[in-house]
């Protein structure tokens, strides 16, 4: 009988460690992805490098982009990305209702830094200089475009996250999700430092 | 009231239905068989099968089988595309045109290479992949199932996706990698390489997603004790291989997009004007189009690795040489992908380098021919099927190898860029590298995966008639080319004399073509005759590798205890030592359950790639939130596993260890 109830104990002691194993691999996993997502923005910007002088007649990126308002961008997603790591902070002490304002500051913040680059999107279409306009712009509103459509998604990720929260109590999936969000979230800032870098500040000077 | 209609459905109308006659017989008969496998199932009464067994099912194996099923299909569908090319080149000749005009010609040329590719390659590679791997290193499942079912489901909607441009609307005519400026907007306004955009980025995120499940599953999953350095050359192959995935694949989604973009949005990547630049584009493509040959012929080359050492009963010679020569072919693959346009203005130094590095790639498949054949060498050879294809490739390999080499040579490769010796060698390679290796696959692991041996017999009738077929069918090419002979070429003047060449080649196509319809008879007389070649040891070629070790076919868990691994060839030493292992008791096993996520996920993805193909905005913004939907309920939906208990293993166990309780 006390030896049945041992061996009970030992199988799920042992799924318990199954579990631990399958956290890691989701996160072995997840790093595995971000790393292709990085090959896929390194293309990008190898297009934007070849395509950035071919402005075909237009105006160049050192007349189009204001640094002030690059710089105000790079800031507004640092601080995401600063409220996040409070977020995941709280969930490990399973402080839900931190976690859900932590997680809204952060998602607040990432709206404003989207409709920040729409706003620009939308000056640039406005004054003639839309994507049609030269290889130049189409390869700056794909790179640009495509990290917006990251944070677009992770947007929705955070939005479900909160829903979830809401709802429910912090469990291990959701100690899990918020670790993978806040690798994404962290992985989508270093992306836009080098935008930043690259397209703004490099652009900026006029290189 | 048409112009409503016409605002609904985008670009789409009746002029969309197929106007030639050989297209319309090949919709119709392909709508057809389509039709009666429908009905058949309904009369069967197999729906709820064909859902529950297969259509959520999150089991390797089965997901393996289903990529094997339509990888053939494809295959079928591609050889035809290459019989209609051998018929065309042999009769479109002088005063004659043959039978298909020359836009018709350069779509079937592009869709042969892409769905045999794609379609056919990948599709075996992968199906092979998923029916082995996780057995060969003693693991219960891959490390992510329902993304396993996703990768099968987006390659099998990308598949459908690349058929139905046959009944709607007209394929890409710009070749299998769609060079712009030609691919553009401007000069090739029709859907055709809408349709090759998106029938290849919805199957390729299907193989990213692979790669990164099957890095994770080799990495972290392996059996008790088995190190990397004890891990069979399969899986080394496979890890090789989906490295390569990880890093080429995302260059792949960013070339097809930037093409998409420019020719749905009006952007400027590569366009001929607008500050445009189309040599990036042939960059990006071969970033990835490169690295995707080494894809495809690693997994091929770690067959051959198991079959050999098996049939010769040893172990593999030079295993450690071996590891070595895989990841210096994935690290050199990357370095090399200039040589497919030498020609195009890159200059002298530049094309020395990447010169002398194509040809370093020699150095390390050389390591691997040679250690299969001293593998052979005082072996006790037995000469099965699989060893028929094996002795094929390396005959033709070798040949074809060193024809690319020569062509690794610059100033050569400007005398033989895009003849037909290149198309000679390129299929040289791939057809004796690849296919072969796969034929070989399948014939070896069949046994393992549906309990019963192929007919042995026709099976190697199979692989002389491919072997000779390719022969007769590629050498003509070979001269062809030297004597100027250009590719993707509907027609030529008769006084250059070429047809007699040509006609050989048509022959030899033919040839090849028995051989694949003795493959068919094979699988035909093979089920037919099951009970003759029953696999009940489950060990039936007298292996060496742990899925062996397990009952053919295995169980939904593969393995009741988790194999414990002490050193290579692990199965091999467990039969030959003296010592039997201690036995365990079972414990419960945690299987994930189905699920249909996986195949809505395809579909909506299919949906999004028509609708934008045809611009029916409507309908893509449907496919969208179908599929944001779909992902969202499947994240946030509760428990993904299922128990099997100590009692219903036992209950299949016992049985299969003649009555006895392990
Ligand atoms: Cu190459």
């Amino acid at each position: 009988m006390s030896s049945d109830i041992e061996t009970i104990a030992i199988k799920q002691a042992a799924h318990v460690a199954e579990k631990h194993e399958e956290d890691s691999k989701t996160l072995f996993g997840f790093w595995l992805y971000l790393m292709t997502d990085c090959v896929l923005f390194a293309s990008l910007f190898a297009t934007y490098a070849v395509l950035h002088n071919n402005t075909f007649g237009g105006q160049s990126a050192h007349q189009l982009f204001s640094l002030p308002y690059a710089l105000t961008e790079t800031l507004i997603l640092l601080t995401s990305s600063f409220t996040c790591g409070l977020a995941v902070l709280a969930a490990q002490s399973k402080r839900k209702n931190q976690v859900i304002s932590w997680l809204s500051v952060t998602f607040v913040l990432g709206i404003s830094f989207l409709s920040m680059e729409l706003t620009e999107f939308s000056r640039l279409a406005a004054s003639n200089n839309s994507w049609h306009r030269s290889g130049f712009l189409s390869s700056f509103f794909t790179l640009v475009g495509t990290h917006g459509l990251h944070i677009t998604i992770g947007l929705l990720w955070m939005f479900v996250m909160i829903f979830r929260l809401y709802k429910g109590s912090i469990g291990r999936t959701t100690i899990r999700q918020l670790t993978l969000f806040s690798l994404f979230w962290h992985f989508l800032d270093v992306i836009w430092i080098f935008i930043f870098t690259i397209v703004y500040l490099l652009g900026g000077i006029g290189v | 009231m048409m112009n409503n209609l016409a605002n609904i459905l985008g670009k789409l109308n009746v002029h969309a239905l197929p106007s030639s006659p050989i297209t319309a017989g090949a919709v119709i008969g392909g709508s057809i068989a389509v039709l009666a496998v429908i009905a058949l199932i309904t009369y069967k009464k197999r729906w709820t099968w064909l859902y529950k067994e297969w259509i959520t099912t999150t089991n390797h194996k089965k997901i393996g089988v289903m990529y094997i099923i339509v990888a053939v299909l494809m295959l079928l569908r591609g050889a035809s595309d290459a019989g209609m090319m051998r018929l065309q080149q042999a009769t479109s000749v002088g005063s004659a045109h043959g039978l298909l005009s020359p836009n018709m010609f350069q779509q079937v040329v592009s869709a042969h290479g892409t769905i045999m590719i794609f379609f056919a390659g990948m599709g075996l590679m992968f199906g092979l992949i998923n029916l082995v791997l996780p057995l060969m290193i003693g693991a219960r499942d891959v490390a992510f199932p329902f993304m396993n079912s996703t990768s099968f489901w987006l390659f099998a909607f990308g598949a459908v996706l690349i058929n139905l441009s046959l009944g709607i609307g007209e394929f890409s005519a710009a070749g299998w990698l769609a060079y712009p400026p030609l691919s553009e907007l401007k000069y090739s306004p029709g859907v055709g390489v809408d349709y090759w955009i998106w029938s290849l980025q919805i199957a390729g995120i299907g193989s990213l997603l692979s790669g990164i499940n099957f890095i994770v599953t080799i990495l972290k999953m392996r059996a008790p004790g088995m190190t990397l350095m004890k891990m069979p050359m399969f899986a080394w192959s496979v890890l090789g291989a989906m490295t390569l995935v990880a890093f080429a694949f995302p260059i792949l989604t960013v070339t097809l997009t930037l093409l998409a973009l420019d020719r749905t949005l009006g952007m400027h990547f590569f366009s001929a004007g607008y500050g445009g630049n189309a040599m990036m584009y042939i960059n990006l493509i071969w970033a990835w189009g490169h690295p995707e040959v080494y894809i495809l012929i690693l997994p091929a080359f770690g067959i051959f690795s198991e079959i050999v050492s098996t049939f010769s009963s040893k172990r593999l010679f030079g295993y450690k040489s071996m590891v070595w020569a895989i990841w210096a072919i994935v690290f050199l693959s990357y370095g090399v992908w200039l040589h497919h346009f030498f020609t195009m203005g890159a200059g002298a130094n530049v094309n020395a380098v990447f010169g002398i590095a194509t040809m370093l790639i020699a150095v390390p498949t050389g390591v691997k021919i040679f250690n299969w054949l001293f593998t052979m060498y005082r072996g006790r050879i037995r000469f099965t099927s699989p060893m028929i294809w094996f002795m094929g490739f390396v005959f033709l390999f070798t040949m074809g190898g060193v024809a690319g080499v020569l062509m690794a040579v610059p100033p050569i490769d400007f005398q033989l860029h895009n003849s037909l010796f290149l198309v000679a060698h390129f299929h040289t390679m791939i057809v004796s590298g690849v296919l072969f290796g796969y034929f070989a696959g399948i014939t070896y692991w069949f046994p393992k995966t549906f309990g019963f041996r192929l007919n042995e017999k026709l099976g190697k009738y199979a692989a002389y008639c491919w072997i000779v077929g390719f022969i007769l069918a590629f050498l003509p090419l070979y001269i062809l080319g030297i004597m100027g002979a250009t590719r993707r070429m509907d027609h030529y003047s008769a006084s250059l004399g070429w047809q007699p060449l040509f006609i050989v080649a048509g022959i030899g196509a033919s040839i090849i073509f028995i051989g694949l319809g003795l493959q068919i008879l094979q699988v035909i007389v093979s089920i037919w005759k099951r009970n003759e070649t029953k696999d009940l040891s489950g060990d039936p070629w007298s292996a060496r590798t742990l899925e062996w070790s397990t009952t053919s076919p295995p169980p939904e868990y593969n393995f009741a205890l988790l194999p414990v691994v002490n050193q290579r060839d692990a199965y091999w030493a467990s039969k030959h030592s003296k010592t039997k292992t201690e036995n365990d008791s079972y414990s419960p096993i945690y299987s994930p359950k189905n699920t249909s996520s996986g195949f809505f996920i395809g579909l909506f993805s299919l949906t999004i790639g028509f609708s934008i193909i045809w611009h029916i905005w409507w309908l893509l913004i449907i496919g969208f939130l179908g599929l944001v939907l779909t992902i969202i309920l499947r994240t946030t939906s509760g428990e993904h596993e299922k128990v099997i208990t100590v009692s219903q293993i036992e209950k299949i166990e016992i049985p299969l260890n003649g009555g006895t309780k392990a």
